[in-house]
């Protein structure tokens, strides 16, 4: 018991710390550093997210890029077609990406294994299709331009980057400590219980299906929270944001940062976001990079950086 | 748990004619069973007899072909998995089912929340919820393994999960238990200690159980049902099925 | 209306032939290795580049064809061979292997091609045109589907009538039970990804012909390939076929008739099947 407690204070005091660091870093750093710490923390709280179904779940979502998408298309478009306020915007954003996990949720479902993946990635492949080429309502190729901070009416400048960080990153912390107290319900530990034994859930009363489908409906919803935090922080959405290169980072940050982790895919957004940006600087090739550390992940750290630690934790202990 | 009420003697476990087809392999076939309440019926027959097929018809983890499933008069066969647990049966796995990363009472208190409703609750931690970790606990002490509570579950010793495979199906009260092959791989010492721990369950429960072990299932159940091929092919008390010769000419060269 | 009809069913099965191509390999690899091959697109683009660089410096189509056939074939083996050994079962990493590899052949091909469209040209039966009555029909087109029955023919030959045939089924019904048959399983796993590459790499050359071909294209075709599976079932080659039908008909009208909505149009058919039989047309449970 005492062995818990001590893990879970320790887990606390580096959340803390975590979260102490981002909130006194951007005075440090320059200008275009916390310009992409607040790229990585919209990332980070997609990449929960995903991980709530990927690592907890095992409900191994391919498509979940479409929903983030959803969220910021949806924003862009009721920001500079309506003018809304940024209250309405956000509802709408997560309703709409909720709405569409639950219809999408419909259809997943209906297939285990393999098929959830390849379903759940065409889907997101179509939707990506739909927002491609509905050019009157999407701008097709071009996207929506120009979206415009939000105006809180608190005399905040949101257009100065240190101060549109904070409001950021005050989303973060409200994400994840709402998906940190999921994880640890009921609800949360249900979920775990059936990523580790579906059939043994069913013999013991769990309507699967339904808790599955909340899982869904939930990622979604956050998901869509932060396309619509993007939609803000870029000012600008195009299809690039749903493409298949866009789902597969999402994965790509749950699995290098350790699924299943609470830590890992904000470890893991943060390392993708940080590594694109900066490696553009120097190459052109980019993406080979990129490619390498697709490669490399799968082959050698599938468990992730999180992963990686308590390997060398328990290999200390054991020497 | 709602139960019919009325009739005097109601079977608690009836299944008719019941059949289920993979494709073109018929493995159960048109078995008839009757258990009444309280009996402890042991399922016996060669390998690929149909008994773990049944188990997961009746537990409905599988959709059965045609026939019947009725629990205490109430007909179950096309209620979903989960909700056949509500209505108090219980299962447990021939391969161990636990989860695996999770602790023994963890384990416990997950089954322990499967029949209530704040299993859907998203805020507060489960580690709050006193009264299950207490009802896990009294589970393990009555299967004397108390001192397990922390232990990882697939870090237990094969008996010891054999154990919890059972508390778990304990822990949400089930009228109706199956045993799948509760014995399966365990050495003869633990063989006894599992052999025991069935002895000593609630004798209010039906207990359904498959039984590769002839020794276990002579001692355990009232009443023995031989399955060969999907279809039942004798049944009768525990002497009549060891004095069966055609029994034991099924089973001659398929015992391991 | 008539005339309508005809062009856009003709463009439609043309389209299909192409498609088949595509979704034929894919579904063998989903059927037999489980595998959700993100680089199959790159099968495909790379196949197309192979061909157009050979008929630039030959101005041989059949040398290209066949070039990009065993180009590509030798591609999909060493991928399997040498990434996706290991894996087996897991589907994440397969896939963010398969993702990684077509990432970089596809920045490969923009280093070495950059990013105009390139086209080939066809063996020059191939740009006359046939007249059947009022409507004329362009004989590449005739060409594609002619080329995807010839191919789909050997293909049911191979799989219904010869022993490798019989392996390559029994491997997609139960790996498993295969392998306890004393069936060299690695070796079929190597070849179906070899097969399925060089199924893609004709695509690929005969559309570089069609139309052109440009980094990024794997990508956009992948959608495609996806939901001929889905919709045919996987592992399926019949299903691939009507699959590739399908979506082929379906793409075009709906780009002909609501082009805004033609992702829409494909994703109809998809729906219809997931939700009454999610396992595709001809997929096995």
């Amino acid at each position: 018991m005492l062995k818990r407690l001590e893990s879970r204070k320790r887990k606390f005091l580096a959340l803390g710390a975590a979260v102490g660091v981002l909130v006194l870093l951007p005075p440090i750093f320059p200008k275009y550093v916390v310009i992409l710490m607040t790229q990585s923390l919209v990332y980070a709280i997609v990449a929960m997210s995903l991980d709530l179904l990927i690592g907890y779940t095992n409900l191994k979502s391919l498509g979940h890029g479409a929903f983030f998408a959803i969220g910021a298309y949806t924003s862009a478009i009721l920001v500079t077609k309506l003018h809304v306020g940024f209250g309405v915007s956000l509802l709408s954003s997560m309703g709409m990406a909720a709405g569409a996990s639950a219809l999408v949720g419909l259809l997943t479902l209906r297939a285990a294994g393999i098929y959830f993946l390849l379903i759940t990635l065409a889907i997101a492949m179509c939707i990506w299709g739909l927002l491609y080429r509905w050019v009157s309502l999407t701008g097709g190729d071009n996207g929506i331009m120009d979206i415009p901070r939000p105006n809180l009416g608190l005399g905040l400048d949101l257009l100065d980057t240190v101060t549109f960080y904070y409001f950021i990153l005050f989303f973060f912390v409200v994400c994840l400590i709402l998906i940190f107290l999921l994880v640890r319900s009921p609800f949360g530990r249900t979920l775990v219980g059936i990523r580790d034994s579906e059939s043994r859930m069913k013999v013991l009363g769990f309507n699967v299906w339904l808790h599955k489908y909340l899982a869904l409906i939930i990622a979604g919803a956050f998901a869509g929270l932060a396309g619509n935090l993007y939609s803000y922080y870029n000012r600008f959405v195009g299809p690039g944001d749903s493409d298949l290169m866009q789902c597969m980072e999402f994965v790509l940050m749950v699995s290098i940062g350790g699924q299943g982790t609470l830590i890992g895919p904000n470890i893991g957004a943060f390392l993708i976001t940080f590594l694109k940006n900066m490696v553009s600087v120097y190459t052109k090739r980019y993406l080979m990079i990129l490619a390498f550390v697709y490669i490399l992940t799968a082959k050698y750290a599938p468990e992730g950086v999180i992963g990686l630690l308590k390997r060398f934790q328990t290999r200390g202990k054991l020497a | 748990m709602n139960l019919p009420i009325g009739e005097a003697v109601r079977s608690a476990l009836e299944c008719e004619s019941l059949t289920k087809r993979f494709g073109g392999l018929e493995a159960v076939k048109e078995v008839n069973l009757r258990v009444d309440a309280g009996e402890r019926r042991a399922i016996i027959g060669p390998n690929g007899a149909g008994k773990t097929t049944l188990f997961s018809l009746i537990s409905g983890l599988y959709p059965v072909t045609s026939g019947s499933i009725r629990i205490f008069g109430q007909d179950i066969t096309h209620v979903p998995s989960h909700r056949r647990t509500h209505l108090g049966l219980g299962r447990t796995f021939q391969i161990t089912n636990l989860f695996p990363t999770l602790s023994v009472i963890d384990n416990l208190v997950m089954a322990a929340i499967g029949l209530k409703g704040m299993k859907f609750q998203m805020v507060r931690p489960l580690s709050t919820y006193g009264e299950f970790y207490d009802r896990a606990g009294e589970v393990l002490e009555s299967v004397g393994m108390a001192e397990k509570r922390w232990e990882v579950a697939k870090n237990l010793s094969y008996g010891e999960q054999r154990q919890i495979e059972i508390s778990l199906a304990l822990i949400s009260n089930p009228v109706v238990l199956l045993l799948d092959e509760p014995t399966a791989g365990l050495s003869p010492a633990d063989s006894v200690m599992m052999t025991e721990m069935i002895h000593h369950l609630d004798p209010k429960i039906t207990i359904l159980l498959i039984e590769h072990n002839m020794d276990v299932a002579l001692q355990v159940a009232d009443r023995i049902t031989v399955l060969h091929q999907g279809g039942v092919f004798a049944e009768g008390s525990p002497t009549e099925i060891r004095n069966n010769t055609r029994v034991q000419e099924i089973y001659f060269g398929t015992e391991d | 209306m008539m005339g309508f009809l005809v062009a856009q069913t003709f463009n439609g099965i043309s389209y299909a032939a192409l498609l088949f191509l595509l979704g034929g390999g894919l579904t063998l690899i989903l059927g037999v290795m489980k595998v959700v091959n993100i680089a199959h697109g790159s099968f495909y683009l790379v196949g197309g580049y192979i061909g157009y660089v050979i008929v630039r410096y030959t101005g041989n189509f059949y040398l290209a064809l066949s070039g990009a056939c065993i180009g590509i074939g030798l591609f999909g083996m060493t991928m399997e061979r040498f990434f996706l050994r290991g894996l087996e079962g897991q589907n994440l990493r397969q896939m963010l292997m398969t993702m990684g590899i077509a990432l970089f052949f596809q920045d490969l091909l923009l280093l070495i091609f950059e990013g105009y469209p390139l086209n080939l040209n066809p063996p020059a039966f191939c740009m006359l045109e046939l007249q059947v009555g009022k409507y004329s029909f362009h004989v590449l087109r005739l060409f594609m589907i002619g080329a995807a029955a010839v191919i789909y023919v050997i293909l049911w030959w191979f799989q219904e009538k010869t022993r490798a045939g019989a392996i390559l089924r029994a491997a997609v019904d139960n790996k498993e039970i295969a392998q306890g048959l004393g069936i060299n399983v690695p070796f079929v796993t190597m070849g179906v990804f070899g097969l399925g590459g060089l199924l893609a790499a004709i695509g690929g050359v005969v559309g570089c012909a069609f139309t052109a071909i440009y980094p990024g294209l794997d990508f956009e075709l992948l959608p495609l390939a996806f939901v001929i599976v889905i919709v045919g079932g996987m592992g399926s080659l019949k299903g691939a076929l009507v699959g590739a039908i399908i979506v082929g008909l379906v793409d075009n009208f709906g780009r002909a008739i609501f082009p805004e909505l033609s992702y829409f149009t494909l994703f109809a058919p998809m729906v219809v099947i997931l939700a009454l039989r999610p396992i595709g047309l001809f997929g096995k449970e």
